[in-house]
């Protein structure tokens, strides 16, 4: 078990750097925009002096290392900041300027939620169906359910979603189209709003997962240990689900977290066209004011989510595979 | 008294004589209900600092429900007292005395009073101070405290629309001492009292009990105002019925809308304007003829067709719009006229010209297209016009103002002197075509007289006449006026005459319309 535990704390370290990596690139892109902070804010009404004033209010005239390392030194002590859209207008003392983290934990929360519905209808689905499609391979069931997924993919999600909306909300209202969810709705209301975007969310992400599933167990079956068991007399389903299945654990595993970790910084599109509330909106919101600071803290926990969420997956596959687990 | 205007005291008077005549009862609208509002123009930066608002959802949400000025822009486009009751000026049009309305009362409680006024204004000058409506309050000399309901401004130079300057929606009333509170809880005199605020997402807002305006405003219980920036999104939020009401309709699905008989279209032609500024003081341009030739040699009509997809109305290169109160509608319109054209271009010496027009779509939707369709007009008089796509980053701080001629857009002041002494005064920052002295004396003349001018028919006279320079000499081709289109569901009963100063009834719905 120790191996495990150092593989853990080696991953953990690669992911920091990795970390310090992506901090890196997202601020020299974004400060490669044209335009930054104070021409977007300003707009129409931007004249060279109050553009000035703006960005010498905000250090937004120092060079660019000397920010990036102001912001660095921030982050070492768990300081993400203050958005530049706050601090512009904090003329007050201070009063009514948010710091990063407050703004971000809401819209967070909010994106898990969403994540966390999808993936409780997507995984079960997905894996399903892989398992259907394996049993059940080459025959019309199959067929259809690949072609169904395959279809659904390939389009983009913003039609995938205004689909859902043309069939679930304007000629049938089953569901609303608008998923402004906020603090202290009921869980049911909830539920029921967020429905919209997490079926536009599973259709983006089974198709994936479940050809995984489909073609580890068929990759399995044709092995001895397989062929024994049917030889036995067992079911073709507990043929797969009791044999071949926990041997195929681990590639489907690795599918997936990284679609779980699609599910986090991906729903971008999809929280704009049904409003929903999350990380995705506010990231496009700040990324088109360049506010560097909310921009960097929203990339950072993108970035962290695969690496967490992939480091997961890894140590799942080492867990559910006793040849990892115990290494020569 | 200038509590009304001359064209407001005529509109409201023959539409009470149509009504005497037709017998037809006023519909009551009755209290009780909620709105729910979907608008597009919502930022996570938003907050209850008014000096800070340009858009419609804190627009909407600050000056329309929650806080209220000392004085407003009636639907018909008449000026009323909203926390001031009346108002005097002296002769020369610099000193104003304000009557408060007594027995008023902040959200929290406090009362409102003189002080409040003069600390709410204050709040706007100050060397750090980043508000738009700085300019306006820095003309104000002096503020005296005569009573707790009396306040006297002292104005540098006469200005005989200072009352409307005050209807401005960055100007809204703050409680004195307790500003940084009001400002992070939104404590205002408005109808509605602050429940929820979750900046560029959602705010809610209940019915104030004890408002001053009693029975005859603010007629729903609850407000509800989603945050909706996505067109497809705001359009389906209300096709759906979970919104009462949107702002900016998608002219391409407008049809669709129209097609539903649940839902009316509302569309008002007001200020907002799209423009072609030249900057004056560079070759060619600095020819009177030069900007002759370009004027008529812009097919207007074809650009609010294709542009504007008809919504909306020619513009004769003045600012001054349908929502302005000396607005020149008898003036002749220019015309798109090749012959004419090539005609300006040779009293300019010139058989062609070879000018480059900068556009982006930041200026305006559709102002590249706007560029290529004029580009196809003013061939026929021999002039060509190359069009660069400019980036749409920066493209107030790169282009506009340093290309000498680019597309442009303003939303239009409620006075003439006001949007005159944004972007037409000699010297000011905005002045877009360098428009001075040089070009036209009397112009500068007239607009420092007409400010300063209490007489409405002397004032309507300089006004016209400044409206005609700047339609035959002006650097500022203004092709078009864009309509204000907003849709409603039929739940709501909303009053025949709509404001057309600003999107959503000059952003007041939650107090002008009511449940049917």
């Amino acid at each position: 078990m120790s191996s495990l535990l150092r593989i853990i704390l080696q991953r953990l370290g690669l992911g920091l750097v990795t970390l310090f990596v992506v901090s890196i690139v997202i601020f020299v892109a974004v400060n490669l925009l044209p335009g930054d902070f104070a021409e977007a804010i300003l707009g129409q009404g931007a004249t060279p002096e109050s553009v000035a004033k703006i960005r010498e209010d905000l250090g937004l005239d120092q060079p660019l290392i000397v920010r990036y390392f102001e912001w660095l030194m921030g982050m070492l002590t768990f300081d993400l900041g203050t958005s530049f859209a706050q601090l512009n207008f904090a003329n007050f003392g201070g009063a009514g300027s948010v710091t990063v983290a407050e703004q971000i934990a809401p819209r967070l929360s909010n994106t898990m939620f969403l994540a966390t519905v999808t993936a409780c209808i997507a995984v079960p689905l997905a894996v399903t169906l892989g398992i259907l499609a394996a049993l059940y391979r080459n025959t019309a069931f199959d067929k259809a359910a690949n072609m169904f997924t395959l279809s659904s993919i390939s389009s983009p999600e913003f039609f995938m979603a205004y689909i859902l909306i043309l069939f679930l909300a304007v000629l049938n209202p089953i569901f609303p189209s608008l998923s402004n969810i906020f603090d202290g709705m009921p869980f049911s209301e909830r539920l029921e709003k967020s429905m919209l975007p997490a079926l536009t969310l599973t259709l983006v992400v089974t198709a994936h997962m479940m050809r995984m599933t489909r073609a580890a167990i068929i990759n399995l079956l044709a092995s001895p240990y397989i062929e024994m068991a049917r030889l036995k007399g067992l079911s073709p389903m507990r043929v797969i689900v009791k044999h071949a299945l926990p041997n195929a654990l681990a590639p489907i595993i690795n599918v997936i977290a990284l679609n779980l970790a699609y599910l986090i910084t991906g729903v971008v599109v999809v929280e704009v066209v049904f409003v929903y509330p999350g990380i995705g909106q506010l990231f496009v919101d700040s990324v088109k004011i360049r506010d560097i600071p909310v921009v960097q803290a929203c990339c950072l926990i993108f970035a962290a989510a695969y690496i967490l969420l992939n480091l997961t997956a890894d140590i799942l596959s080492i867990v559910s595979n006793p040849r990892l687990r115990h290494p020569k | 008294m200038y509590g009304i205007s001359r064209r407001g005291l005529l509109q409201s008077g023959v539409a009470a004589g149509v009504l005497a005549a037709t017998g037809l009862p006023l519909r009551a609208q009755t209290r009780g209900g909620k709105l729910t509002a979907g608008l597009g123009g919502a930022n996570t930066s938003d907050s209850w600092d008014a000096r800070t608002h340009s858009d419609i959802f804190m627009i909407a949400s600050c000056h329309g429900a929650v806080f209220d000025c000392l004085t407003e822009v009636a639907a018909d486009g008449s000026l009323v007292g909203e926390l001031a009751e009346s108002w005097e000026a002296s002769a020369d049009a610099k000193t104003w005395t304000f009557n408060l309305r007594s027995g008023v009362t902040f959200h929290n409680g406090k009362s409102f009073g003189a002080d409040d006024v003069i600390e709410s204004l204050q709040m706007h000058v100050g060397e750090d101070s980043k508000s738009a409506a700085k300019p306006i309050v820095e003309a104000i000399t002096e503020m005296n405290k005569l009573s707790d309901t009396q306040v006297e401004f002292v104005l540098a130079a006469g200005n005989a629309d200072f009352p409307y300057l005050m209807s401005d929606y960055h100007i809204v009333m703050y409680p004195a001492g307790q500003i940084e509170e009001a400002i992070a809880q939104g404590i205002g005199t408005g109808l509605y009292k602050v429940e929820t605020f979750d900046p560029g997402v959602r705010m809610t807002a209940s019915r104030y009990a004890d408002h001053y305006k009693g029975d005859s405003a603010g007629f729903f219980d609850e407000i509800e105002y989603i945050a909706i920036n996505d067109n497809t999104a705001r359009m389906n939020a209300l096709m759906t019925g979970q919104v009462d009401t949107i702002n900016r309709i998608d002219f391409k699905t407008e049809s669709l809308l129209r097609a539903n008989p649940a839902l009316r279209i509302q569309e008002v032609t007001g200020n907002q304007h799209y423009s072609m500024p030249m900057l004056t003081d560079v070759s060619p341009y600095n020819d009177v003829n030069v900007r002759k030739a370009l004027k008529y040699g812009i097919n207007r009509q074809e650009l609010v067709d294709k542009i504007l997809l008809g919504h909306g109305a020619v513009g004769n290169d003045t600012p001054i719009g349908p929502a302005n109160q000396y607005y020149h509608a008898e003036m002749e319109q220019l015309e798109y006229d090749p012959d004419q054209a090539k005609f300006y271009l040779q009293q300019a010496g010139l058989d062609s010209l070879d000018i480059e027009f900068s556009a982006s779509n930041a200026a305006f939707e559709g102002a590249v297209d706007a560029g290529q369709l004029f580009q196809s007009s003013a061939a026929a008089a021999g002039i060509n016009i190359n069009v660069i796509q400019e980036p749409s980053d920066g493209y107030w701080s790169n282009v506009w103002l340093n290309k000498p001629f680019c597309a442009c857009y303003w939303s239009g002041r409620a006075t003439e002197d006001w949007m005159f002494a944004t972007a037409y005064e000699e010297g000011v920052p905005w002045n877009d075509s360098q428009w001075g002295s040089d070009d036209s004396a009397r112009f500068q003349e007239l607009l420092l007289s007409a400010r300063a001018e209490l007489d409405t028919d002397k004032r309507q006279e300089q006004y016209f006449e400044m409206q005609q320079i700047l339609r035959d000499e002006g650097g500022v081709l203004i092709p078009m006026f864009a309509n204000y289109v907003q849709a409603v569901n039929n739940r709501i009963m909303s009053p025949d005459t709509v404001g057309n100063l600003w999107q959503m009834d000059n952003a007041r719905m939650a107090e002008r319309w009511s449940v049917a």
